[in-house]
């Protein structure tokens, strides 16, 4: 690559950043991320990973409040709270990037070759991508994780095979736009091959649309996550927010009142997935003029 | 409408429920290889029983076989036989059908009245406090595991406050029947329902404030205030009436997917509906039980996706003379 494209895409960095910064919506939203990946990756340092054990919780009081042990209490094996809390974010923010990496990889294959060669190959893609569109998402994920059975592989696998025909739909519009810019024809009369003018041409022009669309998969991806630990589904062997509330509901915390057990779970879940959306949402007004407040096309 | 489009439309969609079949009958049959050795584990069968109990299941003869006589039992309505409880699998659902339906059918309904309601109001004040208020608002109950509110509705309302009861469809003590029974019945489906409303609300309000949005930039709206109408006459008639076509397609197509959303709803209330036989199902796993009722739920999203796109030409002259 040359130097002067890299210049180029620097500069066009910095004006992304630029106008972002400007969006205090999207920034709020980067700032509660920033939050959580920091927790996420430095869990051991907010959280002792032994007390997730109930072979060493022998010692805790069981169900106690947060007045009596903080911050916020424990559950029925005398687990803390917190811990469970801080080392759940690690599952809940890997499914959600790991699955929505997944589905982007295959929309984008699929959205880019539909929608560059057109003809029968495009008749097919369409035509699988609405098929799929129509498969409803949680049951086919239920009934994938019961048969594949309950693994955190198994929960990103899932998730990421069932969510790309969003993907591929709006990235197939867009290569249908972009195949007929004039760089395109350009490039191919003089003598661009297939591969390079897909690869030069088309997917930088779609890949601002694809980070967007990403980004706003991850808190589907994540809330998914979710529903399907509630329903026993998850790892096992690992804690995530949804699991804390499958055992906060299987042990009866809500005819206890144990609100400590269940009621942070969800607000964390509501906090990731509110700031992934707001940040997919900024960075959707970047690329989009008509979604900026006061556009008048 | 012309025949053609609708033939087509119905040809597409019947082509989906084929798809659907197919994946269908894969799914379940490449990974579970012998359900009655997992089944009668440990007891001793003799070969014949083994025999007659692998034909019972359909579980005879080559793959392809096997795939026609699933098609063709399932075209006569036949799904097979529960692994846990032994009964048809259709006449399962068909009992567990009705409480989902009521219960989605009510949430949908109330969600949508005061989604697209809510959506106007955003859109038609975009940038002021109250659309900022108004869309947080929706995207934080977008944002939240619809059953976790479910959880922290029945905390507060049936155990703390104990004005609504904690779960089922009935109180099993009270054996009242005709109108009273109804009335205990829409009383326990009143926090279900409320969570689920308050679930969904947030999409349909979203969708609706973008509708408002796209039409807010249309020539027309300039011209209907030049003829000097008032604001909310440019509103309603104008405005409102646009951007309610791409919501009717995006409600009807929820409506096909509300009936398995509401799967952890259900259970968190044991709502005796065909989410808490799913969540039951899981348990064993109760494979043909899954499996029909993923063909339900699929059918259910293709029907009505079916409905909105032969409904489309009606609502929307623009796609009648396309």
């Amino acid at each position: 690559m040359s130097t002067i494209a890299w210049q180029r895409r620097g500069r066009a960095a910095r004006k992304t950043w630029s106008q972002y910064r400007r969006d205090r919506e999207g920034m709020a939203g980067l700032v509660v991320l920033a939050v959580f990946v920091i927790v996420a990756i430095f869990a051991s340092v907010f959280a002792d990973h032994d007390q997730l054990n109930p072979v060493n919780t022998t010692g805790n009081p069981v169900w106690a409040p947060p007045t009596e042990v903080p911050p916020l209490g424990t559950d029925s094996l005398g687990r803390p709270i917190w811990d469970q809390l801080v080392y759940g974010s690690q599952v809940s923010l890997l499914v959600g990037v790991a699955a929505t990496l997944i589905a982007v990889i295959i929309g984008t294959v699929v959205g880019v070759v539909g929608g560059f060669f057109g003809g029968w190959t495009d008749s097919v893609l369409s035509r699988l991508s609405e098929w799929f569109l129509v498969i409803p998402f949680i049951p086919l994920a239920i009934v994938l994780a019961a048969i594949l059975g309950p693994s955190l592989q198994n929960i990103i696998l899932v998730i990421g095979v069932t969510s790309w025909p969003v993907t591929a739909r709006l990235v197939r519009a867009q290569v249908l736009t972009v195949k007929q810019r004039l760089f395109v024809e350009r490039s191919r009369a003089l003598g661009a091959k297939n591969a390079h003018i897909m690869g030069r041409h088309i997917l930088p022009n779609v890949t601002p649309l694809v980070i967007a669309n990403a980004t706003l998969t991850v808190p589907v991806a994540i809330l998914s996550e979710t529903t399907l630990a509630f329903l026993g589904l998850g790892d096992p062997l690992r804690v995530s927010w949804g699991s804390m509330l499958e055992e906060a509901f299987s042990a009866g915390a809500l005819g206890r009142e144990a609100w400590w057990w269940y009621l942070p779970p969800g607000l964390c879940v509501i906090a990731v997935v509110l700031a992934f959306t707001l940040v997919g949402r900024a960075l959707e007004t970047i690329i989009d003029p008509r979604l900026r407040a006061g556009w008048r096309g | 409408m012309s025949l053609r489009y609708a033939a087509g439309k119905i040809l597409g969609a019947l082509g989906t429920l084929a798809f659907v079949l197919v994946f269908n009958f894969f799914l379940f049959r490449v990974v579970e290889s012998n359900p009655v050795a997992t089944l009668y584990r440990g007891r001793n069968l003799t070969d014949s029983q083994r025999e007659e109990l692998t034909r019972q299941f359909g579980l005879d003869g080559s793959k392809l076989e096997q795939f026609w006589r699933y098609v063709e039992q399932t075209a006569q309505l036949n799904l097979g036989r529960s692994y846990a409880s032994n009964q048809p699998v259709v006449d399962e659902i068909w009992a567990a059908a009705p409480q989902t339906v009521a219960l989605v059918g009510v949430a949908t309904i109330l969600s949508m009245v005061f989604g697209i309601l809510i959506g106007i109001s955003a859109g038609w004040g975009r940038g002021t406090n109250r659309d900022r208020m108004l869309t947080s608002g929706s995207m934080t109950t977008w944002s939240t595991p619809d059953f976790w509110l479910g959880m922290i509705l029945l905390t507060f309302f049936a155990v703390r406050l104990g004005l609504f009861p904690t779960g089922g469809i009935e109180n099993p003590a009270d054996n009242s029947t005709g109108l009273e029974r109804r009335l205990d019945q829409l009383w326990h489906m009143t926090l279900p329902c409320l969570t689920l409303a308050i679930a969904y609300v947030g999409e349909f309000a979203l969708v609706m404030r973008s509708s408002i949005l796209d039409v807010m930039r249309e020539d027309y709206l300039t011209l209907a205030r030049a003829k000097g109408l008032r604001d909310s006459q440019v509103r309603d008639r104008h405005a409102v009436r646009n951007a309610l076509l791409p919501s009717t397609a995006l409600i009807a197509i929820n409506f096909g997917f509300v009936l398995s959303g509401a799967i952890a709803v259900e259970t968190v209330f044991s709502w005796p509906g065909l989410g808490l036989l799913t969540y039951e199902s899981l348990r064993g796993p109760d494979l043909p039980m899954l499996q029909g009722l993923f063909l339900v739920f699929s059918a259910a999203v293709i029907v009505f996706n079916l409905v909105a796109e032969l409904a489309y030409p009606f609502l929307d002259p623009r796609v009648r003379h396309r």
